[in-house]
């Protein structure tokens, strides 16, 4: 036993104190928060330089309905297009030709320019006729009050939902949230479990190639030499999660701090959960009954049976895949001949991920259901339907069938493992590899 | 008495019989020479007695009793493939490889710094093996085939990737560990080194064992009763046409094997019956003897008689 204490510490330490793990671990986390705010932050920067957009408006009517913004200043011009249109140094920036009622006539505005006009130009100016002409034609009917009827009958509808708990308790629930919160779990283990269960098969072969397997198996027995590995890059998969759900945190909350400005206590631990958990900045953004409503959401996702079930179904998953992945190395020498084998591997994995996306919209349908129950699937769709709290017996029977597939792919992968590793020379099929097993 | 017996040992792979009822015998403190030719069933022979894969039926037997698990700490094994972590500093891969094998931290690292010492390679201790040249790898890898002293030595090819001058230290190195009371079991193809260290041998051919015992009985008992006889050239035609040759000599017989420098080697086969004295009275007679000495076979001969001869009778 404590041979395997001596793989799993030289595997673990090995890998973790590798530049590209740092790198990595310390660099995502960032990229995850840039790809959040960059965007968010450079929307918000206006170009500095202002505009002019001469109105060339024949009626008259249009043109005072132009207000200047932060980029624009309208000009009203009684100037002729075509002078415009030949003359060498251009000043203005855009022209709004109006030549008629636009009410009779709405091809008679057209906005002309040298360059591109940007979108936010035109939307500009959709919206300011839009509007005039809308009331124009609104206070054409003649109907009194008119408006203020339109105005009072838009209605946003957001029904909420209550869950009944076993005692018949009642929880503010929202699908949303359990639906991101889900997704976001599928894609974390989805990810860990073919980033690390390669590593794995790259260790593998990495000895086996290098020879050093044969003094190593002197000393320990191939099953500790197969487990240390497996449950070293385990740890070293585990370590990055935790860094990353840590720094992401930090991170995100760190810049929301900054960029909401005026923050209370509770506020911050708000955004802090929202978004830890959902990475979701527009609900910190709005009013303050939403956030008492987003926490009160948030509260009644039980973190800690979520929290208990991924590392679960993490450790049961991976140790499944790696075993798996561990016996292919084994019987392999070059990298190019890994393909073949990977195949049903990645085949069962992204079923497994469009098993979960499609089990969201329907969390207690058949396919979810029983993709949750089958071990090779239940890792990855069983996180779709964790955050819409589902019975108890359901993830028992789950657990137990994952851990003991597990364990018993262990099992055949450690056969195929021991006689593996000596094989060199030709590729073996997975006939062969099957026939390992049964080797004394 | 015999350090390591294996008994009957039989090893099936799906396509062919590696090892057939092979037994072999390691006398305790003697360097034991495992020969024969490329894909006999050698390495499967080591591998089952490092408990790496396990035999068919047969039995190992390990310092007088069935071999256990544990033994693999008392065994130290050099495979003919060598191998190391590339990437891993020379020190920190010595003292893991020491620690599988029983070693705790401290000790491993008090032990590598004495060999390393003793090699004058401490300057390497936290370079990486890839920074090193390949006979400088087969030094680390000797090293940590011997650091936890163990009964029991297995060293496949020790002396390949070494240059001589290296080569004839390792030698030294392990008659040392024999003359520590080492057991050690050496598997080569190189037969003037086998001649040089071994006390005993067992010859496999074709997944059985086909010759063992002490490599001197084996060496007397292949001999041919042939003398090489050295003689001035020109003196030669005295042999051929006016030698007298007895009567009962019928069998006595020459050839010239090499002539340099006007000296001729002759191989000279006689019959058991006449003495080395009478021959060299009717030769001195006749001729000015340079040298007289009985040829020994070499282990290369026997090696190349024994394989080829067993091949041919199967064939």
């Amino acid at each position: 036993m404590n041979k395997i204490g001596l793989i799993v510490k030289r595997e673990y330490l090995r890998r973790v104190s590798k530049k590209s793990f740092i790198l990595i671990t310390f660099l995502a986390p960032l990229l995850f928060a840039a790809l959040v705010f960059v965007p968010l932050w450079l929307s918000g920067i206006k170009g500095d330089e202002v505009k002019k957009v001469a109105i060339i408006d024949t009626t008259g009517k249009y043109a005072p309905l132009f207000k200047n913004t932060d980029e624009y200043i309208f000009i009203n011009s009684n100037g002729n297009l075509e002078q415009y249109r030949t003359a060498k140094d251009k000043e203005v920036f855009a022209f709004l030709n109006i030549t008629g009622d636009l009410l009779e006539n709405p091809n008679a505005a057209t906005l002309y320019s040298e360059k591109q006009i940007p979108i936010g130009l035109k939307k500009e100016i959709d919206n300011v006729l839009s509007k005039y002409l809308k009331d124009e034609k609104l206070s054409s009917f003649n109907i009194p009050n008119l408006n203020k009827i339109i105005e009072e009958s838009k209605i946003n509808f957001d029904i909420k939902t209550i869950k009944w708990d076993a005692e018949g308790n009642e929880k503010s629930t929202s699908a949303e949230v359990a639906s991101i919160l889900g997704m976001m779990l599928t894609f974390i283990i989805y990810m860990f479990i073919m980033m690390y269960g390669a590593m794995v098969m790259q260790g593998v072969m990495e000895e086996k190639t290098n020879r050093i397997i044969e003094v190593i198996i002197s000393s320990v027995k191939p099953f500790d030499l197969m487990m240390g590995k497996i449950i070293g890059i385990g740890f070293v998969g585990l370590t990055q999660v935790f860094l990353w759900g840590i720094l992401t945190t930090v991170l995100v909350s760190g810049t929301l701090f900054f960029m909401g400005g005026s923050t209370t206590p509770e506020d911050l631990m708000n955004t802090q959960m929202a978004a830890q958990n959902l990475g979701n900045i527009s609900m910190t953004a709005q009013a303050p009954e939403m956030n008492t409503k987003v926490l009160e959401i948030i509260n009644s996702i039980n973190f800690t049976q979520i929290g208990i079930c991924f590392i679960l179904y993490f450790i049961g998953g991976y140790t499944l895949y790696a075993a798996l992945f561990a016996a292919i190395g084994s019987a392999l020498e070059q990298q190019e001949d890994t393909q073949q084998f990977m195949m049903p591997i990645l085949v069962l994995m992204i079923f497994s991920l469009y098993a979960g996306i499609y089990s969201m919209n329907n969390p207690d349908g058949p396919l979810a259901v029983w993709c949750s129950f089958i071990p090779f699937t239940s890792p990855i769709v069983m996180m779709v339907r964790l955050p819409y709290d589902i019975p108890i017996w359901e993830i028992l029977i789950s657990v137990s069938l994952l851990f003991a597939t597990a364990l018993l792919i262990v099992w055949g992968s450690a056969k195929i493992y021991r006689v593996g590793i000596l094989m060199y020379g030709k590729k073996p099929s997975i006939k062969e590899m099957l026939k390992w097993i049964k080797y004394k | 008495m015999n350090f390591l017996e294996t008994e009957d040992v039989v090893k099936q792979y799906s396509n062919h019989l590696a090892l057939n009822k092979v037994s072999i015998q390691v006398p305790e403190g003697k360097i034991f020479g495992l020969l024969g030719p490329n894909g006999a069933g050698k390495t499967t022979l080591i591998r089952i007695i490092n408990r790496i894969t396990a035999p068919d039926s047969g039995r190992v037997m390990f310092n007088g009793r069935e071999s256990r698990p544990e033994d693999i700490y008392q065994i130290g094994y050099l495979p003919e493939e060598r191998g190391l972590y590339k990437k891993m500093k020379v020190g920190e891969q010595a003292i893991y490889l020491a620690q599988l094998k029983g070693l705790s931290y401290l000790e491993a690292r008090k032990r590598l710094t004495h060999w390393f010492e003793k090699f004058d390679i401490m300057p390497w201790w936290n370079k990486k093996l890839e920074e090193l040249s390949k006979g400088m790898q087969q030094k680390i890898q000797f090293i940590t085939t011997i650091i936890h002293e163990p009964k029991l030595l297995i060293f496949d090819e020790p002396f390949s990737g070494f240059d001589p001058v290296n080569a004839e230290r390792l030698k030294q190195e392990i008659l040392e560990l024999k003359a520590a009371g080492h057991t050690i079991i050496f598997s080569t193809h190189n037969m003037a080194s086998v001649e040089e260290i071994c006390d005993n041998i067992a010859l496999i051919n074709r997944s059985q064992v086909v010759l063992s015992g002490n490599v001197r009985d084996i060496r007397n008992q292949f001999k041919s009763n042939t003398y090489i006889l050295k003689v001035h050239s020109d003196e030669i035609k005295f042999l051929s046409n006016e030698m007298e040759i007895p009567s009962e000599w019928n069998t006595f017989s020459f050839r010239i094997q090499k002539t340099e420098d006007g000296i001729s080697e002759l191989y000279i086969h006689k019959e058991k019956e006449i003495s080395n004295s009478e021959l060299l009275v009717s030769l001195a007679s006749k001729i000015n003897i340079l040298s007289f000495t009985e040829k020994i076979p070499s282990m290369n001969d026997i090696f190349i008689n024994t394989v080829s001869g067993s091949n041919t009778t199967k064939a």
